[in-house]
């Protein structure tokens, strides 16, 4: 590991000055995952500015009825906060079923959006990788790729992103708060990471310097009626083969508000806004949740190795709308919280 | 000699917990990287990133003024090393590290960076440039591979008894089908590390291994060293799983690292070299043939084995040992193959051969039973053989009957319906399933030093190695009833080479050669009677051991699992995990239920979990972590049950039988057969992955069951 420089600023001034103008600064905040990568020589930065003694921590109501999560939260504090689990049970399920208790005690929000991916070659300096060492190339696509992406991949990158909390974050519409040297910023989450196209070494649309600050949280009732179901290789502690965050709020025995989003499938949280808009005010049925999957699933381009994650999704998705449909007849018995129960 | 029965004092048979627990616990005890060796300068491996080629060029000058550079090694100033030097099956080419620019496969060390610190040997070779000449490899592996030739016959030659195709011609059924498994590696929690050091004329080595003695042999040959200049210590281990059964390329570059810079030289894996440059279990593909009559009587068992080898080491993976051992059939072929690819030799991992053999015998044999609309216990119970199918010879202890009717009772396994896919939970199929396996026991030559103390303990020594499952406090209570005096006054020296031959950790053989030995020495000291202390005797079990009767050996055990499997997405989940073992006397009932639980899970892994993957353009192991290649985790692991029957081996002074590793091996056959059960869909290949079992456009809505 090279040797860096390291700053803990209290104010989120003098965090934004020591970052800016220079591409050699990382804001290290939990560390769980910056820290493994400049083991790996991934990252090999002059200073490290940790940002976990700005004023940036914790959750409050926001005036919609929303929340508002300061970004050094941990993970675990935000999966653990009463009105979390209440308006947005999706999100406390997804940031509980992702790594272990350890490493969520110190990942944060920020940290968590901008992880990065866990594609075996990007990892590995050894081995070409467009998004670690732009133009060297892409091994993926011709080698191993079994839980790559299968929708809005380039030939230049096929990567997934790792989180389970921003595919529930994109579900529900969250806004992701900065701040900059010349002042204050927001951007959707759904706008925040771009696709790989010819630069996957661009992964979001954060102004060079930009600090996160806070992430918003809209009010919506239909968060209330909402689950993340995550699949994976085993029962916990491993990434995301393909996972759904979805809220469904059916009233007359149709659909009258439903989110969806999906982990596993791209370089960002994918919202399936293509099935979304399938189920506007259809009855809420299995055979319509199918087919609103398959709607949104034609756009796949799965790889030689991971062809199974179409046909996954598809019955994820009808699965997650089934059980938040069974669950509001009561029909069901209530949805599990728990990781690993199946 | 003939060896008087010892007075038990009864400390065999009791359940303690092992003796080093608290230091282990408290951070006291010292594995082979934390002990600290004044004066060590930190060795950093470099190794290839290509499949095939050559060196062409490494730039060592240019990373020689980095800070805290002591040295560097490859292969134009290593030590020369002898080639004659190998393993159990002969001259084994990936210990001759550094002699030449030749890169027989991925991950082959090619440089050692030696710095002050470990960060300063990582951060120069990472700056370490080197150029290679690539050539075409081959690390695709495929049963009908044009490299295909005969397996060495290290484990005894093929099985041809009666005539297998007129016996299949007259079956009632026939099973034919190929089952497949993946590289596996040992994926012990300690990374490999070795501290070396020349101290008055002698290479001294902290090493993690399972056989202090057979390592030291070894490199002795291989640094054309006098024998009685190696010492090799290895207190504690943390973890071996086969990984550490062989001379390790930390090791090999220790020694030579110190040799040319005259200083104590420490090398230490990281997580993905330990993935890349130590042996793992080959990828198998089998083929079955089982004819068998209506009554569930075999007339056939045919089976065919290939595994992944290497051209520059001989090795065996043994999977039809099962196919020699556990049915009677009039016809018995066996054919082991072997396909030399560009790949690190492989070597033996946790139930070598066993683990593939068995998962594909025995999910051939549930196949059967299957297709006789049979109770799979019943099948098996039907072709129980008087004396060894292939050999003739007798059994040792043959309880793989009361294994399987004590598993079943235990399981009620009497209430099941053996028709697939009838049971729903929701929106899961639940399934069980069942196997029964055999693991190859016995001791090999060992020697044992005990001194009767003047304040009336007794110094045991042994070159024994406790790779974390209990060898110490094992051999405390056999040396403590040997000597016919209570554990405490046992005072048990282990895992040092000068102590003497002794067999390693391996091969389920360890306890019972240590015990052996031990038995031994205790019958001559008291036998002498000694009138003055201290007084020491030494035994070897080498006369006793060529004297032994050949026979049929082995552990046997039955595996009853329940299994849920959610079809709309592939995910298996082990509900139930009960083993029945016979495993001869067992000598610590608590740590004999750990190894046997421990077992049952590795097994659980290799059933749905271990895929040792490659890219197949680099032909590189893709997955060389912990985040890639899975193990199972705690929320995989339901409640276990393990529990032993009445067994002895009447040949072994103690009565005890190998336990290390036939907790492991019934498991994967077990699980994939309630997957069926389950599903109605047979798994042939491991790990049962999630898409080779998520079925297309299901969910609860629309689950059919049959």
């Amino acid at each position: 590991m090279k040797e860096f420089a390291y700053l803990r600023p209290t104010r989120i001034h003098d965090a934004l000055t020591a970052a800016a103008g220079r591409d050699d600064v990382r804001y290290l905040a939990g560390g769980t995952n910056l820290v493994d990568l400049m083991k790996d020589e991934v990252y090999r930065p002059a200073v490290l500015v940790d940002v976990r003694h700005l004023p940036l921590d914790g959750v409050r109501d926001a005036p919609d009825g929303g929340l508002v999560i300061g970004a050094t939260t941990t993970n675990s504090d935000v999966a653990a906060h009463p009105h979390v689990r209440l308006r947005y049970p999706a999100l406390s399920q997804a940031i509980l079923a992702g790594a272990s208790g350890q490493l969520r005690n110190m990942a944060t929000v920020a940290g968590n959006l901008l992880q990065r991916t866990r594609c075996g070659y990007f990892a590995d300096p050894s081995q070409p990788c467009n998004k670690r060492a732009p133009g060297s190339g892409c091994p993926a696509i011709a080698g191993e790729h079994h839980n790559h992406a299968i929708l809005d991949w380039s030939e230049h990158c096929a990567a997934t992103h790792a989180s389970d909390m921003a595919v529930a974050l994109a579900a529900f519409d969250a806004v992701v708060h900065y701040e900059t040297l010349d002042g204050p910023g927001i951007v959707t989450l759904a706008d925040l990471y771009l696709p790989p196209g010819t630069t996957p070494d661009r992964e979001t649309t954060l102004p060079a310097g930009a600090l996160i600050t806070a992430v918003a949280l809209p009010g919506a009732a239909a968060s209330r009626r909402s689950r993340y179901r995550k699949v994976r290789e085993r029962a916990s502690y491993a990434f995301a083969t393909v996972s759904a965050a979805a809220s469904l709020d059916v009233r007359d025995g149709r659909v009258h508000d439903v989110r969806i989003a999906l982990g596993g499938v791209a370089a960002r949280p994918w919202r399936a806004r293509h099935a979304e808009a399938v189920l506007a005010q259809q009855a809420a049925t299995t055979e319509h949740f199918r087919a609103a999957a398959r709607a949104e699933l034609e756009a796949a381009r799965p790889l030689r190795g991971n062809a199974y994650k179409v046909a996954l999704a598809e019955n994820l998705i009808t699965a997650v709308l089934d059980d938040l449909a069974a669950s509001h007849d009561g029909s069901a018995a209530p949805y599990d919280t728990q990781e690993g129960s199946r | 000699m003939k060896i008087p029965a010892p007075q038990h004092s009864g400390a065999v048979g009791v359940a303690r917990p092992r003796l080093e627990a608290p230091d282990k616990v408290a951070g006291k005890a010292r594995y082979a990287a934390d002990a600290a060796v004044p004066g060590s300068a930190f060795g950093y491996v470099v190794t290839a990133p290509v499949a095939r080629g050559r060196v062409r060029h490494i730039d060592s000058e240019a990373v020689r003024g980095m800070p805290g550079v002591v040295g560097v090694l490859d292969h134009r100033n290593a030590p020369r090393l002898n080639p004659e030097a190998g393993n159990f099956f002969g001259p084994d080419g990936s210990l001759r590290l550094l002699q030449d620019d030749a890169i027989p496969y991925a991950g082959r060390p090619v440089a050692l960076v030696v710095a002050e610190t470990f960060e300063q040997a990582r951060t120069a070779a990472a700056a370490l440039r080197i150029d290679y000449a690539t050539a075409t490899h081959d690390t695709g592996f495929a049963a009908d591979h044009p490299s295909a030739r005969p397996a060495s016959t290290a484990f005894g030659p093929d099985a041809e008894i009666g005539d297998v195709e007129a016996e299949l011609a007259a079956s009632a059924v026939i099973v034919d089908e190929r089952y497949r498994t993946p590289e596996q590696h040992g994926a012990a929690m300690e990374p490999h590390s070795a501290t070396a050091w020349w101290e008055d004329g002698r290479l001294q080595v902290l090493d993690c291994n399972q056989g202090p003695f057979t390592m030291a042999m070894t490199l002795a040959v291989l640094l054309r060293l006098d024998p009685a200049q190696v010492r090799i210590r290895a207190e504690h281990v943390g973890g071996g799983f086969g990984s550490k059964s062989m001379l390790g390329p930390h090791l090999v570059l220790a020694a030579m690292a110190t040799t040319v810079l005259d200083r104590p030289v420490r090398v230490t894996l990281t997580r993905a070299q330990v993935f890349q440059t130590v042996a793992m279990r080959p990828a198998t593909e089998q083929r079955l043939r089982i004819g068998a009559d209506t009554d569930g009587r075999l007339r056939a068992l045919h089976h065919e084995a290939a595994f992944a080898g290497s051209p520059i080491a001989e090795y065996v993976e043994n999977c039809p040992e099962p196919s020699k051992v556990l049915y009677a059939a009039p016809a018995i072929r066996t054919r082991l193959t072997t396909v030399p690819l560009d790949i690190l030799p492989p070597y033996s991992v946790r139930g070598p051969g066993l683990t593939p053999g068995s998962f594909a015998l025995e999910s051939a044999m549930d196949e059967v039973a299957e297709r006789l609309g049979m109770d799979p216990v019943d099948v098996r119970l039907r072709n129980e053989p008087a004396a060894g199918p292939v050999t003739g010879l007798p059994f040792r202890g043959r309880n793989l009957a009361a294994c399987l009717h004590e598993g079943a009772r235990r399981f009620a396994w009497h209430t099941r319906d053996h028709r697939p896919r009838r049971r729903r939970e929701g929106g899961l199929l639940i399934g069980t399933g069942m196997a029964a396996t055999c693991f190859s026991t016995g001791a090999l030559p060992s020697s044992a030093t005990i001194t009767a103390e003047t304040d009336g303990t007794y110094t045991v020594a042994i070159g024994a190695s406790d790779i974390g499952t209990g060898a110490r406090t094992a051999l405390t209570a056999i040396a403590a009833d040997a000597l016919d005096v209570g554990p405490e006054r046992i005072r048990l020296r282990i895992a040092d080479s000068d102590l003497g031959l002794a067999w390693a950790a391996g091969g389920s053989r360890g306890t019972t050669s240590w015990a052996w030995a031990i038995t031994m020495a205790a019958a001559e000291l008291r036998a002498a009677a000694p009138a003055t202390r201290p007084f020491t005797v030494s035994a070897d079990t080498s006369e006793a051991f060529a004297a032994l009767p050949y026979a049929e050996r082995h552990a046997y055990s039955a595996v009853f699992t329940q299994v849920a499997v959610d079809p709309a997405t592939g995910e298996i989940r082990v509900r139930r995990l009960l083993g029945v073992f016979a495993v001869g006397r067992i000598v610590n009932p608590l740590l004999a239920r750990s190894q046997a639980v421990g077992g049952l899970i590795t097994g659980l892994s290799t059933a749905l979990h271990e895929d040792g993957t490659r890219d197949r353009v680099t032909g590189r192991n893709a997955n060389p972590d912990f985040a890639g290649y899975h193990i199972a985790a705690h929320a995989d692991v339901p409640g276990i049950e393990a529990h032993f029957v009445p067994d002895h081996d009447p040949d072994d002074p103690s009565g005890i039988k190998g336990i290390g590793e036939i907790g492991t091996v019934g498991t994967a056959a077990a699980i994939a057969n309630a997957v069926w059960h389950a599903t109605g869909t047979r798994q042939r290949t491991l790990p049962l992955r999630l898409d080779r079992v998520l079925e297309p456009g299901r969910t609860e809505g629309d689950l059919p069951v049959r």
